[in-house]
């Protein structure tokens, strides 16, 4: 079944953690092509910075901490996460308030990395 | 050139499945092939088949099952996604002890498996919605 040649996917997210269950939906999917074995990136854009926040309590509205399950993806290989600068100025954050190490990353940079992309997949 | 497509918006909530149909029906009249529909997120709800939209909309599972028919299309619906959002074929019905199933026929319920094997098999792929 494996016999195409590796491809490089570009999975942009751009969700807010809890305001929907697309999220974690795609979070799910990159932790399955992180178990078969893809070269993954992901971007973190818009509201979905919010995703990589530390210290998240979501227990209290019924939801499971997305971090948590973001922070499992590098056990998997997958490690090379990048935030859209413009996102993480316009959320007031810095990298310092984030929960895995990041990449920050500028509208060309992003164009990059999409133009280096077999597939971009968004979420 | 090969292709896959992703639906990840509910019918009648979001265009994205309409869309997603039209541009398949564009992509196979055009000679391009479909390697797989995978239907993710809200979109597993195009594979309800106890949906009844009223007589003059456009009916999307049926619509999906059409193309299937003409085309042998691959209909893939997440199995995680579908059965949390109440959409099971028999055997997933049985395991869950529920008195009936609901996957239209032509789609099958599958793991995210799929829509890794559609990304590496398949030219380009598209992601409709939410």
């Amino acid at each position: 079944m494996r016999e195409v040649s590796r491809k490089k996917i570009v999975v942009i997210l751009s969700q807010s953690p809890y305001g929907g269950s697309l999220a974690r939906e795609a979070i799910d999917y990159c932790l399955a092509a992180a178990a078969f074995e893809q070269d993954l990136q992901l971007i973190f854009t818009s509201d979905a910075v919010l995703q990589l926040l530390n210290d998240q309590q979501p227990q209290s509205i019924h939801q499971k901490n997305i971090s948590k399950t973001l922070s499992a993806l590098p056990i998997y290989g997958v490690d090379n996460f990048y935030v859209d600068q413009e996102a993480l100025a316009d959320l007031g954050l810095s990298e310092k308030d984030l929960c895995l190490p990041v990449s920050i990353v500028n509208a060309n940079e992003m164009t990059e990395l999409l133009a280096n992309a077999s597939h971009t997949l968004n979420f | 050139m090969k292709y896959s497509i992703i639906v990840l918006g509910a019918p009648y909530s979001s265009p994205s499945a309409n869309t997603a149909l039209n541009f398949t029906n564009a992509l196979l009249s055009s000679g391009h092939t479909v390697f797989r529909v995978f239907f993710y997120h809200e979109g597993v709800q195009c594979a309800n088949h106890l949906a009844a939209p009223p007589q003059d909309e456009i009916n999307l599972p049926e619509q999906w099952q059409k193309l299937k028919a003409q085309h042998n299309l691959d209909l893939v619906a997440c199995i995680a996604a579908g059965v949390k959002r109440g959409v099971l074929d028999q055997s997933e019905a049985k395991r869950h002890e529920k008195e009936c199933s609901n996957l239209s026929q032509g789609f099958e319920l599958s793991g995210l498996g799929q829509l890794v094997e559609a990304t590496e098999q398949s030219d380009r792929v598209i992601t409709f919605g939410p």
